[in-house]
């Protein structure tokens, strides 16, 4: 009897997913106490054009999608506060995406892998494709590591690590890089479409389960990668997509996370001092 | 040497001039109210003395210094303007992320560190609070949490930006007391920002009122008089004491709960 790791293809797909769940997991997490949820989904939609792009001229999707999203993630880091327009992103979004669709009208023998841009295609990465994403997994790891410390201050007391000498500006602007990266790993999973079920779902659910901040981000790395692996599996025996299972399961997660949150009555807060 | 000396200072926010011309200077562990209708220039003030904003006239000294920027004697509560209420994370770890968050690094808090958000936490009777979200606490028992985060680094000059503000008057009293209490058990000179003078008469030892670019300084019964307040204000001003309570009027409209109203 064959089992689910005799295929080569399935062992790619689970390092991937370990890969990208620990970076997804951390990284999210500080997207969610930030409130910058939107974000994520943003830089994804503006790889698009980027990843059919790089395929129109000749260059890997992955380059082309990772270099438009660290571009996008500077460009929101120095807006800072003014990037939180609905009318302005919602119009960068569905161009990005427009820009996409004319990039694939161009280059017809790319459309077969535009489903996998948009969708994910995580049964169809490669060793070498799971190389570049452990060494850009720990360069956003490490990259974190020394960030989190002001970031954390930052995203929690803005105005106070501003007065405490913390340099805001930079520190937003090194993190959306950060998210950058990491939504390009993420692409490769759940794809441009569905990277909030990868970067918000876990980060969010593991943020209603704890209560401090070392445990929040080590929950949330964990619930993502167990998501990732439980859908690899459902996947395999059902033979429908991964990504599906995974949105599926992070809405699960998130819906069940609010029911045993440990949220008191909220009826007492106000009697209370 | 003074906990914060204006000499002749301007300052201006978004290129409107919110200060001309000040000076004052506040005592060493005196507790300070600090009135104004909205954009009075409270809250600028408060960032000049932390040194984010630059005169553009006199000078500001601070314990002795000129203001700069990550100055631990200093403590600050910024107005609460995110919705602290949404975060899921302890009162604990919600104090520990401002000791020593200016550096770089993982936010594994140091045995010192530890030591020094406990101490925060039990100056303002929020210990057994500690381990609870800051979800599950009332806006009285988040206001300490955020007092406790404001006393980290042992500052000798705490700048309170708005702290009853959403409070009920219960609870105002509470909040004003403990400041009052924790300022001086330590030393600390308060400089504490409201929008109504009424809930501080109990706890201030003085007032510095601001408006209409110029600043008033003194005792309750000094500053909070009609020809002092007309020059403030601009137009004619009538301060009616009753029961213990102060109403300031532009002719029939009380100007405090005014302000008031509109900041929520």
């Amino acid at each position: 009897m064959s089992t689910i790791f005799d295929y080569e293809f399935m062992r790619n797909a689970f390092y991937a997913c370990t890969i990208v769940g620990i970076v997804a997991g951390a990284v999210g997490y500080f997207i969610v106490l930030r409130g910058q949820t939107f974000a994520g989904h943003a830089l994804a939609h503006v790889g698009f054009p980027g990843a059919t792009g790089a395929g129109l001229i000749g260059l890997s999707p992955f380059f082309g999608l990772t270099v438009f999203t660290i571009a996008a993630g500077i460009g929101i880091g120095l807006l800072g506060e003014r990037a939180h327009r609905d009318v302005a992103i919602g119009i960068v979004l569905t161009l990005s995406l427009g820009l996409g669709l004319l990039f694939l009208h161009f280059y017809t023998a790319f459309a077969s892998q535009a489903t996998n841009v948009l969708f994910g295609n995580v049964l169809g990465i490669s060793l070498r494709t799971v190389i570049v994403l452990a060494v850009l997994g720990a360069a956003i790891l490490v990259a974190l590591v020394a960030i989190a410390r002001p970031l954390l201050f930052a995203s929690l007391q803005p105005e106070l690590a501003e007065a405490r000498g913390v340099p805001l500006n930079l520190v937003s602007t090194l993190f959306m890089v950060l998210v950058a990266v990491a939504t390009a790993e993420a692409v490769q999973i759940v794809g441009v479409l569905l990277v909030f079920a990868l970067m918000v779902a876990p980060a969010a659910t593991s943020l209603r389960l704890t209560r401090g901040v070392l445990a929040g981000i080590g929950v949330s790395m964990a619930l993502a990668v167990v998501t990732a692996w439980i859908s690899l599996s459902l996947a395999f025996l059902t033979d429908w997509p991964t990504s599906f299972w995974i949105t599926a399961l992070g809405a699960v997660g998130y819906l069940a996370s609010g029911l045993v949150q440990q949220s008191p009555s909220r009826r007492d807060l106000v009697s209370k001092a | 040497m003074s906990a914060v000396a204006f000499d002749r200072v301007t300052l201006s926010y978004g290129g409107r001039r919110v200060l001309s011309d000040v000076s004052f200077s506040i005592a060493q562990g005196a507790f300070v109210g600090l009135l104004g209708a909205n954009g009075a220039g409270k809250t600028t003030m408060l960032r000049a003395i932390l040194g984010l904003v630059r005169p553009e006239g006199g000078a500001i000294s601070v314990l002795g210094r000129p203001p700069s920027r990550g100055n631990p004697s200093i403590g600050y509560m910024p107005q609460a303007r995110r919705a602290l209420a949404d975060i899921g994370i302890s009162g604990l770890d919600f104090v520990l992320s401002a000791a020593g968050g200016h550096r770089w690094g993982w936010p594994a808090p140091s045995a010192a560190e530890k030591e020094a958000a406990w101490k925060a936490l039990e100056e303002v009777g929020a210990a057994d609070l500690a381990r609870r979200p800051l979800t599950q606490l009332s806006g009285g028992e988040r206001q300490r949490i955020l007092i406790a985060q404001s006393l980290i680094g042992d500052p000798k000059l705490l700048l309170l930006d708005e702290p009853l503000i959403s409070l009920d008057a219960a609870h105002q009293r509470t909040i004003i007391d403990l400041v009052h209490d924790v300022g001086e058990r330590l030393g600390i000179a308060v400089l504490f920002c409201s929008h109504e003078i009424n809930p501080l008469l109990r706890a201030v030892d003085r007032v510095l009122y601001l408006g209409n670019g110029k600043a008033a300084i003194g005792s309750v019964d000094e500053v909070i008089s009609g020809p002092v307040l007309s020059k403030l204000y601009g137009t004619h001003i009538n301060v009616v004491r009753v029961a213990g309570r102060i109403f300031v009027m532009a002719d029939d409209v009380e100007l405090e709960s005014g302000a008031h109203v509109h900041d929520l």
